[in-house]
């Protein structure tokens, strides 16, 4: 019965063949495919409203001059002029994974759609962090060559420290990506399974009878909290995420 | 956690998917849209601040005017000034001048008139003698029954009525 249905939070990072099957082939197209098409889509049509290029913005251009602004002032600020080379990649991976958040956060099975939130599979966020990191050493290997490594020293370090810093700077260089990655896939993937299994107490307790519904309706006060919140760390992460490839392109372009 | 059981069969599709849509985001938005965008915003902002340098430069053009057209007007009030006091001492002056020749003319007819007068009084005065000599003639007859010449007469009434 449905007082006994098991709690399954995390059915929702299922990923399911739409065509084809799951055999490892890399055409195999899925429905996290399927989300990361409409989240394209999204950003395509989102960008299209702000090609109008008026003197005088309307809406909808302002809102898509407020985001490439935001993004080109982020590097201009945090590199320098020479920023504006790498706005278009952070631009793409904060659209991107901004979009990707804000629709996996869309009330979609309304509608009968299994939303599918991209940017809570590792495999995706961890592709944009290994980017990004790769971005780096190239960009700073490319413009310094070797002299890129004094990046784990220091200015005016004892030689004593030395030995003890340059193993924990290269270390926590090295740590990135993985910070990079697992900081947004860990968000997303904690945020939804809150709401999931909050939302299934709301189910339960109304099913259960007794003192159920009023648990239910605590649940229910507490999912409309989390959900505001939720859509901040959408925000949030996708800032955080463009922000820290920034900081980690600006050590690669400048040195210390 | 199915990101984790899943990986191996979901991995390269996940991958060639995420860098498909990626690539498109990166070349198509990031290399297409996004400059051209940022090119209306530059545009914008350069026209923005040309027009503060052209206002601004036509707010000091509009002062310099402004405090030309000050200095102009304080200068031409000041030759008005200039200008009136003069009129009111040339006017002042010839009414001086007329008043003192009106003046002079005056004393001169006051003086005429009073010659006249004096001419006349004196001629009255000499009449009065005649008569007065005349009358002591015809007296001097008629009482001592002297006869006495008109010059005596004369003399005799001058010398009692000048003393």
């Amino acid at each position: 019965m449905a007082a006994e249905t098991k709690i399954d939070p995390m059915h929702q990072f299922q990923i399911s063949p739409i065509a084809g099957h799951l055999d490892g082939s890399p055409f195999a197209f899925t429905n996290s495919a399927l989300w990361m098409l409409v989240v394209l889509a999204l950003i395509w049509l989102f960008m299209l409203g702000g090609m109008k290029r008026q003197l005088v913005p309307g809406r909808w251009q302002l809102m898509v001059e407020g985001m490439t602004g935001f993004v080109t002032s982020m590097l201009a600020t945090n590199i320098g002029p020479e920023g504006r080379k790498y706005v278009p990649w952070v631009f793409t991976i904060f659209m991107f994974i901004l979009f990707a958040n804000l629709l996996g956060l869309m009330p979609l099975a309304l509608v009968g759609a299994q939303p599918f939130t991209v940017t809570s599979q590792f495999t995706v966020t961890g592709v944009m962090a290994i980017i990004s990191f790769s971005i780096v050493l190239v960009t700073g290997f490319w413009r310094h060559g070797f002299r890129f490594f004094t990046l784990f020293i220091p200015h005016g370090t004892p030689f004593i420290l030395k030995l003890l810093i340059v193993p924990i700077e290269f270390v926590s260089f090295m740590v990135r990506p993985f910070s990079l990655a697992l900081r947004l896939f860990v968000a997303m993937i904690a945020g939804h399974i809150l709401v999931d299994v909050f939302g299934n107490f709301v189910v339960q307790g109304i099913n259960a009878g007794g003192v159920g519904p009023a648990i239910s309706l605590l649940s229910f006060v507490f999912i409309a909290g989390v959900m505001a919140l939720e859509v901040l760390v959408c925000a949030i992460q996708a800032y955080v995420f463009a922000l820290l490839t920034s900081l980690y392109i600006n050590d690669a372009v400048n040195l210390h | 956690m199915p990101q984790i059981n899943q990986l191996a069969a979901v991995a390269y599709s996940q991958f060639f998917w995420l860098l498909l849509v990626l690539a498109i985001i990166y070349f198509g938005i990031g290399h297409g849209l996004l400059p051209r965008i940022q090119s209306t915003v530059d545009a914008r902002d350069r026209r923005v601040a040309d027009d503060l340098a052209a206002a601004q430069s036509a707010r000091t053009g509009a002062d310099e005017i402004e405090s030309d057209y000050r200095s102009r007007m304080d200068a031409g009030r000041a030759e008005a000034m200039k200008l009136v006091q003069e009129s009111k001492a040339a006017s002042a002056r010839t009414g001086e001048e007329k008043m003192r020749a009106a003046a002079g003319e005056i004393a001169a007819r006051t003086e005429a008139a009073e010659a006249r007068i004096r001419a006349a009084s004196d001629a009255a005065l000499a009449e009065i003698e005649a008569v007065a000599a005349e009358a002591a003639q015809d007296m001097v007859q008629r009482l001592a029954g002297l006869k006495v010449s008109p010059e005596k007469a004369a003399r005799a009434v001058k010398a009692a009525l000048h003393g």
